[in-house]
């Protein structure tokens, strides 16, 4: 952490197993120029706190684990800049999935919202005109989506119902479609066209606003409602 | 390929605690599973929070070691081969190539393809014309380019299929619980003092064995012991640039230095890395000195990088092995893994193993669990190569739910 930045104020949100309710606790953090929510929150937990909670992996933004709400809005801590957020920093656990302690969900209800078989590559669309060598079929990447839960955290019906599978689980699925990749098709129609399937998404797209890895969670859940209207996969698994 | 079960290691079975949850501790924990001992293992924050997480997400083939530390090679590429059968799906299938853009990276033509020969690790030798029309955003100096069998993996979700496995075979994996201190005694280590971070809660837990797998940090948990480990911390930077610019990993052909490689993740490109040491791995700044020399060797390889959008740059510490001598820069230290026994030290049941990378995980596990399991008097051979781990979402299901 940069030593010629300033000191800001963070209210962080405590839970802990065995809690009657939770609260928030004030930290001043010292911070630089290019210092992260995340950097704050570790700085916390080194020097002041180590009780806190927190998820981190990868620090940048492709693994999906430490996401929470900062001011209010979903976010990665791992990208967002401190130096970008007004006056004192309120940080949150995501909401919609339960909370096992401080900031960190219980990421075992957020996998249970999935189809049974999820896709972890794709075709990659790579640079424009690249050849594809000998012995590769064709380029494979990683999905997009970083199972992070921003958009089950951002999505207004999952604030209402625990029943509705949520944005990421709709859009895994349409990924299935198509690209199916060895998985039978008919089966995740079944299972999206369930009524706590893809009608019941009001199409307020705060998922695609929060999604920190262009997945576009709404306009996939539109997509899989047309391929449902139209009574099977044969356009949406081209 | 065998399927994916095994019987739970029965209740009377030695019972073995790891300290640490990265790739080192999973795949150890995996392995012994498989091995009938019970199996605890402790991680103070998230799994993979360490080093595993943090690196570029390379499966190596081993090319990058191929002249100056074969034994670094052969391991990566044997690993390589193993982990892409046992492990479908954690790689993206997009090779690398080797790029000479100097004279003086030409210079090292000969070293590097006769290094990839004698490591046995499969080439293709491409003219400068080839290697711009595989990827169109390669620097148009290149002089010439080796495609070698690298990898992008996630550097979270491969190790992840490791716990998920082990859990699912009956190990117990406690995250957020951190190893205070160690109980030792009359010479030997009994288990360890424990913080469980969900809780509040304070206690301990007894094991007839104790391994060490906390990489960087791996000298401060020997300490709690009175034991020594050789680990010399040495973070480096990494660079996320928004766009995808290749499908393969981009390697300079040199003599391994800084920001000579860019993996591509999903629409990023990572770039990597800087190499320094220090004493406490916990005490990572990210200089933005380093960060700009990411960007400019890093447009050495494609020129796009220069104005390429920052995403992020942050530092991890890489577990090296070497002497307090042999501090210097970092990169010249050994990047093989060790497997040490404290009983030569006098500390009895404690073992450390550290070193490595995350391409050879699963031979780090196999080595030290051939030691833990002939200190415990278990005579089960590894059956990790074989074994097809479960996928990543398995660790965040009930076991019930994944095997029947």
């Amino acid at each position: 952490m940069s030593e010629a930045g300033s000191t800001r104020r963070f209210r962080v949100f405590r839970f802990k197993r065995g809690d009657m309710d939770w609260h928030f606790d004030t930290f001043e953090v010292p911070v630089g120029p290019s210092s992260t929510v995340l950097d704050a929150l570790r700085w916390i937990q080194r020097k002041l706190d180590r009780s806190l909670m927190i998820r981190h992996s990868c620090l940048h933004a492709s693994c999906g684990t430490c996401g929470m709400q900062i001011d209010g809005r979903e976010a990665l801590a791992c990208v967002t800049a401190v130096a970008d957020l007004g006056g004192t920093v309120t940080v949150e656990p995501l909401a919609n999935i339960p909370v096992l302690s401080d900031l960190v969900v219980d990421m075992e209800e957020f996998y249970a919202r999935f189809p049974d078989e999820i896709g972890s590559t794709r075709a990659s669309e790579g640079p424009a005109g690249a050849e594809v060598p000998e012995g590769i079929d064709a380029y494979e990447r990683f999905e997009d989506c970083i199972e992070c839960g921003l958009c089950l955290s951002a999505c207004p019906v999952s604030a209402t119902s625990d029943e509705y599978v949520g944005p990421a689980a709709l859009a895994a699925a349409q990924r299935l479609l198509e690209e199916p990749r060895g998985v039978d098709p008919a089966g995740v129609l079944d299972w999206a066209a369930a009524p706590n399937g893809a009608w019941r998404c009001h199409a307020a797209f705060e998922c695609t606003e929060a999604c920190p890895s262009d997945v576009n969670p709404a306009a996939r859940i539109m997509q899989l409602r047309s391929v449902l209207v139209r009574g099977g996969a044969k356009d949406g698994a081209a | 390929m065998m399927t994916q079960s095994a019987p739970r290691p029965p209740r009377d079975a030695p019972h073995v605690l790891i300290i640490g949850g990265g790739g080192t501790g999973g795949a150890l924990a995996h392995d012994l599973t498989l091995r009938g001992v019970r199996v605890t293992l402790l991680e103070r924050g998230e799994f993979t929070s360490g080093t595993t997480g943090r690196h570029h997400g390379l499966l190596h083939s081993g090319a990058r070691y191929a002249v100056a530390d074969k034994e670094s090679a052969v391991e990566c590429i044997e690993e390589n081969q193993l982990l892409r059968r046992i492990c479908p799906g954690s790689f993206e299938e997009n090779d690398g190539l080797f790029v000479a853009i100097t004279d003086e990276d030409m210079a090292t033509y000969d070293d590097f393809v006769r290094g990839c020969t004698e490591c046995e690790i499969p080439f293709t030798e491409l003219t400068p014309a080839e290697a711009v029309r595989l990827e169109p955003m390669l620097n148009p100096e290149v002089k010439a380019a080796v495609r070698v069998p690298d990898g992008t993996m996630d550097a979270m979700r491969m190790p992840l299929r490791f716990l998920a496995t082990a859990k699912h075979h009956g190990a117990t994996l406690m995250n957020y619980v951190e190893t205070v201190d160690l109980l030792v005694e009359g010479g030997d280590v009994k288990g360890a003092v424990v913080h469980d971070r969900v809780s509040g809660a304070d206690g301990e837990v007894r094991a007839d064995l104790v391994v060490n797998a906390t990489g960087p940090w791996s000298e401060q948990v020997a300490e709690m012991a009175g034991a020594h480990v050789p680990i010399q911390p040495s973070p480096g930077v990494l660079v996320a640039v928004r766009g995808r610019m290749s499908n393969m990993v981009l390697n300079r052909m040199h003599r391994s230095g800084d920001g000579d490689i860019i993996v591509p993740q999903r629409a990023l490109s990572v770039i990597g890395t800087s190499s320094w040491t220090v004493e406490d791995p916990d005490d990572l700044d990210v200089p933005e000195e380093h960060v700009r020399r990411m960007y400019e060797e890093g447009a050495k390889l494609i020129p796009a990088i220069a104005n390429a959008p920052l995403r992020a740059a942050w530092s991890a510490a890489r577990p090296l092995i070497g002497s307090d001598e042999a501090a210097g820069s970092g990169r010249e230290l050994s990047r093989t893994f060790k497997t040490i026994d404290h009983a030569n030290a006098g500390i009895g049941n404690f073992v450390t193993i550290t070193g490595g990378k995350a391409t050879t995980l699963r031979g780090m596990a196999e080595t030290c669990a051939d030691v833990v399991c002939g200190k415990l008097g278990v005579n089960e051979p590894c059956r990790t190569r074989e074994f097809v781990t479960l996928p990543h979402t398995a660790f965040y299901a009930e076991p019930e739910r994944r095997l029947a």
